[in-house]
């Protein structure tokens, strides 16, 4: 295990590399003037283009020019550094105002998707074709069929506009409540996935030879289904979720836009809209990090849940 | 595990230990019902060995199943019949009731190991459950109850290979665990479901004579489950030959290896590979057996058996007493055994 972990450790410094010189190509390297890009229509006098070549390290040229400006990035990305927008702020700081909300609203949907999903999903598959399967299954296709651009203002004009029972949007520092509604909105198509999921895997369980067995020792139904099912038929449903942790740590775009919501999300769009380079590079590294730690960590987690798996 | 024999006031005076009176199960499925049981009786004394032999579908599984209280209802259903254990209709019980007999009173072992054991608990956990929550014993007692059951049954190194996954022991080994497992609570019959099938032949020999043993030591009733005539010779008293939902002959080994009585039995007997007899062609059954949604007419057996006459196709054949407790479900029991008499 020990070996496993620090071979995925190695191969993530190989994704990480990979991953930020890919960004950073695809932001940079087709730009035609760069400081004509920054300054947008306005003319820039020489004074400027001298201090911004200066600035930017723009005097190197071609292929050569370009490396040498990526490993001056990763140089600094290494000491902590990632840098300053176009803005002028401080990427690190933009990212240490944006992360908490993200990570607040990322926990209320996966709350969400766990405290419904999870549990609807188990009866579900306990009551096979009943009603509430039946319902359910109806409730989450509807769910997954509607894209997150419709269903986010649609929420938003209802339940926060109409009948006022969230805050429409949340603003710049905004309270666990105003985030309440935006993290239902996110959690719900990972409630849905995470019903239909836990709801195949424990149907399939029920029907298991070790659960005859557990029987024909006289087992209480009860003890069956919550000690014998759900331990076995949680092991996807974990790793699902840990994966979408990662997703939803890395921001939801759309979310976070319609209700105004200032997360990494919302200023990775930004960025991406401004053709603000150094912040959407900034950003994404960061993202990166984030989902290689995320899937590592949900990779050992299914070896600890299920003893069938052992990495060499 | 206390070796006695069993007291005879186990059993009400005359009865039998466990008795199956005429048990009819069929399976509800959108395609129609398929009547899987038609009319099985057979009964079990205490200390001895049954073993009920039959094809797969024939219905052994489903017999046992029922007797346990374990069958998934939908699709399955008895329709009736009665299951008497020391005297008493399980099948009038309430499900708590039935509950306190599996395991205590009745244990079943089943075929595959590896799917019949949980694949996320250690195999002591496992077998100190069943000792945790219907015996009360404590973590520890059941723990150090569990490595004597595991040395019961043979394992090797059992305290070192308390805390491992099924997935970490051999075919034979898982069995053996299994065996351990049902054996927790002393129950007064083991029901062994084809507790060989997955396993190499040398093993199959090994478990099987454990099995034996253990019957033999824990003063156990056996019911033994199983499509192989080879694996019974050696450890059963009685078999019963089922066939499409019923029991087609019932005898002691001995006489009905030397002779059997239905046209069945005597084909199952012939398909066996003999070491004396070099050269010649396998006999087999000719025909399928039948599909339980539309069983034929009269004897059931009646498609594909070398004796058949227009009776067999009309009539169904009552059980026929041959004497010494033999009963064969066929029109020309007498003449199919006086056959295997002479040949």
């Amino acid at each position: 295990m020990f070996r496993y972990i620090l071979r995925r450790l190695l191969q993530m410094v190989l994704a990480f590399f990979g991953t930020t010189l890919i960004v950073y190509a695809l932001t940079f390297a087709g730009q035609g003037d760069p400081i004509q890009a920054l300054a947008g229509e306005r003319p820039v006098t020489p004074a400027q283009r001298a201090y911004l070549t200066e600035k930017y390290h723009l005097d190197a040229t071609g292929v050569g020019g370009f490396f040498y400006r990526y490993f001056d990035y990763v140089k600094n990305l290494l000491q902590g550094n990632l840098g300053e927008s176009l803005t002028g702020r401080s990427i690190g700081e933009i990212l240490e105002q944006a992360w908490p909300v993200t990570v607040q609203l990322a926990l209320i949907a996966l709350a969400v998707a766990i405290i419904f999903g999870v549990t609807a999903g188990v009866l579900a598959g306990i009551r096979r074709a009943s009603i509430f399967d039946n319902s359910t299954l109806v409730l989450t296709l509807l769910v997954l069929g509607i894209p997150t651009i419709v269903l986010a203002p649609l929420a938003q004009y209802f339940l926060g506009v109409k009948w006022a029972i969230f805050p429409p949007t949340a603003g710049s520092d905004p309270t666990f409540y105003a985030l309440l509604l935006p993290g239902i909105v996110l959690g719900s198509l990972s409630l849905a996935t995470a019903l239909r999921l836990t709801r195949a895997s424990v149907a399939e369980n029920l029907r298991a030879d070790y659960v005859r067995t557990a029987r024909s020792k006289g087992l209480v139904k009860r003890r069956i289904v919550v000690v014998h099912v759900l331990r076995n038929s949680l092991i996807p449903v974990v790793t699902f979720l840990g994966v979408e942790l990662g997703n939803l740590m890395s921001g939801a775009i759309i979310t976070e836009g319609v209700f105004n919501i200032p997360g990494v999300g919302f200023n990775l769009f930004r960025g991406i809209r401004t053709e603000d380079g150094p912040l959407v590079v900034g950003i994404v590294s960061v993202l990166v990090v984030v989902y290689l730690v995320s899937n590592l960590v949900v990779d050992v987690l299914y070896a600890v849940l299920d003893p069938r798996i052992r990495y060499e | 595990m206390t070796v006695q024999p069993t007291p005879a006031s186990a059993t009400p005076e005359g009865g039998h230990l466990l008795e199956l009176r005429d048990l009819h199960v069929e399976f509800r499925t959108n395609e129609g019902v398929a009547r899987v049981i038609n009319g099985v009786s057979y009964h079990l004394d205490a200390g001895e060995t049954l073993a009920v032999l039959g094809e797969s579908g024939s219905g052994k599984s489903v017999t046992a199943q029922a007797i346990m209280g374990i069958l998934d209802s939908p699709p399955a259903f008895i329709r009736s019949g009665q299951i008497l254990y020391q005297g008493q209709d399980l099948l009038t019980r309430s499900e708590e009731q039935r509950r306190q007999v599996r395991g205590k009173e009745i244990a079943m072992i089943f075929q595959d190991a590896l799917s019949a054991l949980n694949p996320v608990f250690p195999v002591g956990w496992q077998i100190g459950e069943t000792l945790r929550q219907r015996a009360g014993l404590s973590r520890a007692d059941a723990r150090s109850r569990a490595i004597e059951l595991m040395d019961l049954v043979k394992i090797p190194g059992a305290a070192k290979r308390i805390g491992d996954y099924p997935h970490q022991f051999s075919g034979g080994m898982r069995q053996r665990v299994m065996i351990a497992m049902a054996l927790a609570l002393d129950p007064k019959v083991l029901i062994a479901d084809e507790p060989t099938t997955a396993l190499d032949v040398t093993v199959q020999a090994q478990i099987m004579d454990l099995l034996a043993d253990l019957r033999r030591e824990l003063n156990m009733a056996m019911i033994l489950i199983t499509h192989d005539l080879g694996v019974v010779a050696g450890v059963a008293d009685r078999i019963a030959v089922m066939y499409a939902g019923r029991i087609v002959e019932h005898a002691d080994v001995r006489s009905l290896y030397k002779a059997p009585a239905h046209p069945y039995t005597k084909g199952l007997l012939e398909s066996i590979p003999r070491l004396d007899v070099r050269g010649q062609e396998l006999s087999t059954i000719k025909g399928l057996p039948p599909n339980l949604m539309r069983i034929p007419s009269g004897c059931p057996f009646h498609p594909r058996c070398p004796y058949v006459q227009q009776v067999c196709v009309d009539e169904v054949p009552h059980d026929l007493v041959l004497g010494d407790g033999r009963t064969s479900a066929c029109h020309f029991a007498q003449e199919v055994r006086d056959d295997s008499v002479a040949r």
